[in-house]
């Protein structure tokens, strides 16, 4: 396939201030030559003699093949090569500028924050944070990073976080969603306490490999399989955080949920809502209705948001959970990228739309 | 019980004539009532062994859930019979009411076990439930450990036209829509069966995606979110491609989460449609001709507004099926039918959805 | 309306080693694939959230029977969006999965001997010289 012409950038439509875009997802042109420098040699030479294993069968990619390659905009490569979003230059041209995004939350991806080598794990996230700083956040201030960290070694964690958190380099501690025990276990809660001591969210990013799953019913067999169960993990994650007790026990916790969608909110919360005033034996100390511990400490971001014909419903869904939940994200450079003059076409009320597109973000992440 | 007597506030209960309610619970039999049911070499297994009590962590049997508090009692059947008489049938006037036997036969592991068993409980719900009261109807409770001994326990029971439909839990080995469940689904189109796939789990893997929860309550809660994953596999593995007559029947699955659901997989089939070929029109199509939900639980606020604009976004009046989910706790008093519901939608729900549904009715 | 103009933009070498291009006529952006000796125009916009069709891969038709089966037909005729990955027909913008929902726009595209450039106009604008066989966007 020879793509002989790349299009211009549309011309985005004037918006008085930025937007905020929690969700994109810079990658390093390679990991030799950006990550390494900050690994210790004896990392470098176990990762090139064993490789980097985590709870799947393959040494690379992954046993659901995606639906284009690295799941990415196919128009994403920048022209000086590399994976896509690797260049700065381009990731300005093609989103940053061309969007008008002037706050946007990096979340790095495919770095192994849950592999098997804990010690390895640490390592790398450790480097990983020191390669958001050196190669992204530091360059372009429009670029925030997310502290990533092994999230299955709690004291490795709280040290990553004291390290970094008082910088203005990043918004938030980064874990993903599919964890091995559901998130609202007790040997995470340290991290949690560590995030709102510090008055960082804790950003969780849909994937990963905990080993488990994706369903109660065993594992799937099509993509898009997979795909769909990150919007039930995240459900199944919210439940865990809120019945396990964890907003009670941290009350300045603030949860953003990425890439797992937003509509289902609503009937989790009414759900969740019966079941707690049912079990209040069981969950005696849980002490407000979910759905009001919700509405105070989640966030979700709005990428892939849902496309009803009648787009109008998706606003009264988002009513039922409440406008100032919910967070534009672009997932730029992957393929199922929400462009921001696209991925809500209805009317919005000023305050509604200043909401998505900033205000909710500014107060999620902390930031004025 | 007098209040639930009452003409007065049996009004209340919305309930019509003749109303089939698709989704009621038994008692589990203890395993002497189910002795004289089992074959011999599993009731000589059973002494031998000491085999206990198979009843499921999913519905301890004291959990608030797992039954009312005003409509508890002894567990024979006999007696739960007489009160499913008093509460539901007479008391709440539902005209048919369909039993989703929930004993766990389907978690142990040993699948000749696991059909004896289902032999035997089905054997059990015929004689000391079916033949008492012929308001009843039931599920066939199927050992979902084997396919191929489900298809032989669906073929043994086929002549028996009180059995409407076939049981499997939502959470089993794979996913539902994999092929290897599909003698199944020929035999239940077959005979006119629909499959009934229930609340509960074969305990063959954590309840949720993202490991073992702590608490009961995240466990059922965990149902809904396994009943979305479970339509997306019946409809990308294409079973109603390979099987078009079939009907699924959602029990006990919530079902205000499906239009945000359907927002969502209208959306990924889209993109992703030359992944599944056989997937040849919009999933919320094929939930519209294959799948029904039964009406209880209603995860909804007790806002009449709120419910419409559900409904609204559900977008058809056809995929309800009326269920109490008794002796479930679900409602308080009558309360069964949740404000919101129009008149013709109950009439629905009630009739004619339940008879275009069960061929057997 | 305004009524439709030809408009050359392109020489058919330009097409030499690859199977598309992207023109701009009259402000908007339309892309061109070539097949053989076919030529196709679409806007450049998918009409779901705008994504550049000619950033998109071009793959077959895939049918089935039921599940398993994969039928394959129209070699390189889908245009499959390079963000979210929604299918058009090439030769007629219809989207594979909704036909009757949404639409790419079509774009008229044919090839003209440079001596007849004479009766198809705004040459000049395009930037085109006329030599050989050139491409033309009826918009
Ligand atoms: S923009 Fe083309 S598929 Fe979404």
């Amino acid at each position: 396939m020879n793509v002989e012409a790349r299009p211009n950038p549309l011309k985005t439509q004037s918006v008085e201030l930025g937007i905020a875009d929690c969700d994109v997802h810079p990658n390093p042109a390679s990991l030799e030559d950006e990550v390494f420098p900050f690994i210790e040699q004896k990392w470098r030479d176990y990762i090139a003699t064993y490789g980097m294993v985590q709870r799947i069968g393959f040494a690379g990619g992954t046993q659901y093949p995606k639906g284009q390659p690295r799941a990415s905009r196919r128009d994403s490569y920048p022209p000086e090569g590399g994976p896509p979003a690797s260049s700065l230059s381009f990731f300005r041209e093609q989103h940053l500028d061309a969007h008008n995004v002037d706050m946007a939350v990096m979340i790095p991806l495919r770095i192994g924050q849950a592999l098997q080598n804990m010690d390895l794990a640490v390592a790398v996230c450790a480097a990983i944070n020191e390669w958001q700083t050196e190669f992204w956040t530091s360059k372009e201030p429009r670029i925030k990073g997310s502290i990533v960290m092994a999230y299955e070694n709690a004291d490795a964690c709280v040290q990553q976080i004291e390290k970094h958190a008082h910088k203005d380099d990043f918004v938030q501690i980064s874990m993903l969603s599919r964890t091995p025990d559901p998130m609202g276990h007790r040997k995470y809660w340290p991290i949690y306490e560590a995030a709102a001591a510090n008055g960082l969210p804790v950003g969780v990013h849909a994937f990963g490999y905990g080993g488990n799953p994706p369903t109660g019913g065993g594992y799937p067999s099509y993509y898009i399989e997979d795909m769909m169960a990150h919007a039930q993990s995240c459900q199944a994650l919210i439940t865990s955080m809120v019945y396990e007790g964890v907003f009670d026990r941290i009350p300045d916790l603030k949860l953003v949920i990425v890439e797992g969608g937003i509509a289902w909110l609503p009937s989790l919360m009414w759900r969740l809502d019966k079941i707690w005033e049912k079990n209040r034996l069981e969950l005696s100390h849980v002490k407000r209705p979910p759905s009001e511990i919700i509405r105070q400490h989640v966030w979700l971001t709005s990428q892939p948001i849902e496309e009803p014909d009648n787009r109008q419903q998706l606003v009264e869904a988002i009513e039922w959970m409440g406008w100032d939940r919910v967070l534009y994200a672009s997932d730029y450079p992957h393929w199922d990228f929400d462009d921001p003059k696209r991925a809500l076409p209805v009317q919005l009320t000023k305050e509604q739309r200043d909401g998505f597109f900033r205000g909710n973000a500014y107060k999620a992440y902390g930031l004025s | 019980m007098d209040t639930l007597l009452d003409p007065e506030t049996r009004g209340a209960n919305r309930i019509i004539p003749g109303a089939v309610d698709c989704d009621v619970h038994p008692a589990s039999p203890a395993m002497k009532e189910l002795m004289p049911y089992l074959d011999d070499y599993l009731s000589q297994s059973v002494v031998d062994r000491g085999i206990e009590q198979l009843t499921s962590v999913h519905y301890p049997p004291n959990a608030p859930i797992t039954c009312r508090e005003d409509w508890r009692g002894p567990g024979d059947a006999a007696s739960a019979l007489k009160r499913m008489q008093t509460h539901l049938l007479d008391g709440m006037g539902v005209g048919t009411a369909i039993l989703n036997q929930m004993l766990g036969i389907q978690i142990l592991f040993n699948a000749d076990m696991g059909a004896a068993f289902a032999r035997g409980l089905n054997d059990f719900m015929a004689r000391e439930w079916l033949d008492k009261d012929d308001r009843l109807r039931a599920s066939m409770v199927l050992p979902q450990q084997s396919p191929e001994l489900c298809v032989d326990e669906i073929e043994r029971l086929a002549g028996d036209k009180r059995f409407v439909q076939v049981m499997m839990l939502v959470m089993g080995d794979r996913p539902l829509g994999h092929q290897m469940y599909w003698p199944i689904y020929r035999a239940a189109e077959k005979h006119g069966l629909p499959i009934a796939i229930h609340a509960g789990s074969m305990y063959r893997h954590p309840l949720t995606g993202v490991g073992w929860s702590s608490y009961h309550s995240q466990d059922y809660a965990a149902n809904a979110v396994n009943f979305q994953t479970t339509v997306t596999s019946l409809i990308a593995e294409g079973v109603f491609t390979k099987f078009p007559n079939l009907k699924v029947v959602m029990s006990e699955s919530g079902w205000t989460w499906l239009p945000a659901y359907l927002w969502r997989m209208d959306k990924y089939w889209h993109g992703l449609r030359m992944l599944t070929p056989w997937v040849d029109r919009l999933p919320r199509e094929i939930i519209a001709d294959n799948f029904r939900f039964t009406l209880q639980p209603v995860d909804a606020p007790p806002d009449r507004a709120v419910l419409e604009k559900l409904m609204e976004h559900v977008g058809t009046e056809d995929l309800l099926l009326f269920s109490t989910d008794y002796p479930h706790w679900q409602f308080d008093g009558t309360e069964c039918v949740p404000d919101g519901f129009s008149d013709s939608q109950l009439r629905k729900m009630m009739i004619d959805t339940p008879k275009a549904t069960y061929s057997r009715l | 309306m305004a009524e439709r103009q030809k408009h050359v933009v392109a020489k058919v070498s330009d097409f030499e080693g690859t199977d598309r291009k992207l023109v701009e006529v009259k402000g908007r952006p339309i892309v061109i694939f070539k097949k053989g000796d076919e030529w196709f125009g679409m806007l450049d916009r998918c009409p779901h959230q705008g994504g550049s069709l000619c950033s998109g891969s071009l793959i077959s038709w895939v049918e089935s029977s039921g599940p398993g089966d994969y039928r394959m037909s129209r070699k390189d005729e889908i245009v499959r969006c390079p963000w979210h990955g929604w299918e058009f027909d090439i030769r007629t913008g219809v989207a594979c999965a909704r036909p009757t929902k949404y639409r790419a726009r079509p774009v008229g595209v044919s090839v003209v001997k440079s001596e007849e450039t004479e009766t198809v106009g705004n040459l000049e604008l395009y930037d085109v010289s006329r030599e050989g066989d050139l491409v033309v966007v009826e918009l």
